[in-house]
């Protein structure tokens, strides 16, 4: 039998073992609902903040259109709709049906609403008034108000950026807080599947059969490479559903910047799951109990959570910052901090590059200590097994 | 080339201080059901895992038709550890398949030899339970037919008949007789010696990780210092042979202890001219006797 053999055989134990659990199905079931609700509720709140409803009354229904124009250079949506005084458009604002409610004639404008109010619809309301206004006095002046409209348009400041502005900036922001977020869920979800699997193997004693016919690195790869195909899949999964929801509902344009991320996103999370997941399996071949697990894997853990929340906050706050970029090059970090810096666009080449080389040459090495200290201690049960131990036969 | 022999060859081990095995040398033949027995923490667990290569050992050598056993003729031998182990959340059949998959049967073969261990040991309502649901009996079937899924060339098992009731018993001295004569080399350890000595065609004795006694269990009871037991109404003439020693009298009936080179029949004559003989016959200790002894003077020699 070949090595190639006796590992496929492993890992498809694990993959078709895993995929087969209730834990999985649910799990994954789970987050695709958690993820749809948010992408649902993200374009209600997403509708409710680009369209404003206005009821105009009496006089102020001349202002429908001068409104919904001035709106639209504000970027925001504004619908207007004619209300009569007996209607008692009051209530219509109190109930949400109006955002608000203008009365009165120029330049005497009242505007009701609820609560405290849209600054924003505020601010389109006093331009347009002051237009009206402009325009009226204009006129009483004598002055043509197209004319003066035209010579206004005509003037405008020259703009000259010295970096280029990226209009997708929140958007990349968003999927590379998502793509990170992503990968850090399944590093660790599924690095401490494959070392719940080790002390499974340990103490249920299956591993002294295992041994008698594989070789310790063929079981720990094809444990590696079972389980971080069953996350792979999941992650593919999720990912899939996320874009498709995304896009039908509108909320991130989807079509060059997710296509790009998803395959950052493959990429980054085979090499950190073989980084971590080897890491994870030594770790854990050190211990005989599934009680004494935690103690082991929470280092490991930590390092990827600081990785995640250190990592995330520095990359909202400046993205390009120095720290991050030197921290994405890390092994330990890459894996997340990468991936999230690539799908906001502000990792050169080389910096890429880079880290894949340094992770790859983590991998190799960890791979080779890992395996020996998983070769050393995963038949010997009973107390936990010291690290310095375990390297050094 | 001795074929379908395993030898252990002076293989010796050591865990820091400690000496678990010392020169640990036997062979199990062709179709021969081999007992190996001794107290606790003699060895014999490590000498079967190094055997399967699940240690390594210090010095020494196994061998299998004679050529050093490898990761490729470790597949063909059938090992149940000290230690059960299975997949607890695993069904019955998929375990067995993937067992023998790993000891390198084609899939389908895997299927049919899986399917096939089942019926035989009677788990056939139970192939498709998960083990850790099944009775304690039960798993150690399962265990048995891990051991022997793969149709292995050689079998290793440890301790296989402890905590199995009679029944259980019975069927596994079956299956083991039976791959005996089948030409397999069957070689497994065992605290119940009347078992084993009804069992098995060669016995060897480990006491402090060395082989210390083994042969048939004809040879090993023959063995050591002659024994008689002699009924006769009065014992008083063997006080007066040289060479004799009375170790134990109860009535008419007494047990003596021949030095070397003393003639049983010097000492039939001599009975005889004393008086009516009802009995003479050699006694020959059984099997527990036997360890009782190894393990004591090996104890007192150290």
């Amino acid at each position: 039998m070949t090595s190639a053999r006796a590992v496929s055989l492993v890992a498809k134990r694990e993959f078709v073992t895993k995929v087969r659990t209730r834990s999985f199905l649910v799990g994954t079931a789970v987050i695709i609902a958690v993820l749809a609700g948010y992408v649902v509720l993200q374009s209600v709140l997403f509708d409710d903040q680009q369209r404003s409803v206005v009821g105009l009354s009496g006089q102020a229904t001349q202002l429908a259109d001068p409104l919904r124009e001035k709106a639209k250079s504000f970027g925001i949506e504004v619908e207007t709709r004619d209300v009569t005084p007996s209607g008692n458009p009051e209530q219509l604002v109190r109930d949400g049906s109006l955002d608000a409610l203008v009365t009165g004639a120029p330049p005497a404008l009242k505007m009701i609403v609820k609560g405290s109010g849209d600054e924003v619809l505020t601010t389109v309301l006093n331009d347009v008034l002051r237009q009206q206004v402009l325009v009226a006095q204009l006129a009483e002046a004598g002055i043509t108000p197209q004319q003066v409209a035209q010579n206004l348009a005509n003037v405008s400041v020259a703009v000259t950026a010295l970096e280029p502005v990226d209009p997708q900036r929140g958007q990349r922001l968003a999927v590379g807080l998502i793509v990170a977020a992503l990968l850090y869920y399944s590093l660790l979800v599924y690095g401490t599947m494959v070392a719940q699997g080790v002390v499974e193997e340990k103490s249920s004693r299956v591993v002294e059969i295992l041994l008698a016919t594989v070789r310790p690195w063929q079981l720990l790869l094809g444990k590696v490479i079972g389980l971080g195909a069953v996350g792979l899949l999941q992650l593919l999964v999720i990912s899939t559903v996320g874009l498709g929801l995304s896009s039908a509902f509108n909320v991130v344009d989807v079509s060059e910047l997710g296509g790009a991320a998803l395959l950052t996103g493959v990429l980054w999370y085979l090499l950190g799951f073989f980084l971590y997941a080897t890491v994870f399996a030594s770790a854990a071949s050190l211990v005989s109990r599934q009680e004494e697990l935690q103690s082991v894997l929470t280092p490991i853990s930590m390092t990827i959570i600081v990785a995640f929340v250190a990592g995330i906050n520095l990359m909202i706050g400046s993205p390009s910052g120095t720290t991050v970029m030197v921290l994405s090059l890390l092994p330990p970090f890459a894996p997340i901090l990468m991936p999230g810096r690539m799908a906001m666009g502000v990792a050169t080449s080389w910096q890429v590059v880079l880290a894949v080389v340094f992770a790859l040459a983590a991998i190799a090495a960890i791979t080779w200590l890992g395996g020996k200290v998983y070769a050393n201690a995963v038949l010997r049960t009973g107390a936990r097994v010291k690290l310095r131990e375990a390297l050094r036969v | 080339m001795p074929e379908g022999v395993l030898e252990i060859d002076r293989i010796s081990k050591r865990y820091g201080e400690v000496v678990a095995l010392q020169n640990m040398s036997f062979d199990v033949r062709a179709g021969e059901l081999f007992g190996f027995v001794g107290s606790n923490g003699a060895g014999k667990t490590t000498t079967m895992r190094i055997a399967l290569g699940v240690l390594a050992a210090d010095s020494g050598e196994v061998r299998w038709n004679g050529r050093t056993v490898d990761l490729d003729t470790r597949r063909r031998i059938g090992y149940m550890p000290e230690e059960r182990g299975l997949y607890p959340r695993m069904k019955v059949l998929d375990q067995l398949v993937y067992l023998a998959e790993l000891h390198g049967m084609g899939t389908n073969e895997a299927h049919t030899s899986a399917e096939n261990w089942i019926a035989r040991l009677g788990l056939r309502d139970r192939r498709s339970d998960e083990v850790q649901r099944l009775s304690l009996g039960n798993q150690q079937r399962v265990q048995l037919a891990a051991a022997l899924v793969h149709e292995p060339d050689v079998l290793v098992l440890d301790e296989p008949f402890s905590g199995l009731d009679p029944v259980a018993v019975d069927v596994m001295s079956h299956v083991l007789r039976e791959k005996a004569s089948s030409g397999v080399p069957v070689v497994f350890s065992s605290h119940q010696l009347d078992l084993v000595e009804r069992l098995c065609d060669r016995v060897g004795i480990v006491s402090e990780g060395s082989m210390v006694a083994s042969g048939t269990v004809d040879e090993l009871r023959s063995g050591g210092v002659p024994r008689l037991v002699v009924e006769s109404p009065t014992t008083d003439w063997a006080a007066t042979l040289g060479g004799v020693r009375v170790i134990e009298k109860n009535g008419t009936r007494c047990v003596l202890e021949l030095a070397d080179g003393v003639d049983d029949q010097e000492v039939l004559h001599a009975a005889l001219a004393a008086g009516p003989v009802h009995e003479f016959s050699r006694q020959r200790p059984s099997l527990t006797e036997l360890f009782r002894n190894v393990v004591t003077t090996e104890g007192r020699s150290t």
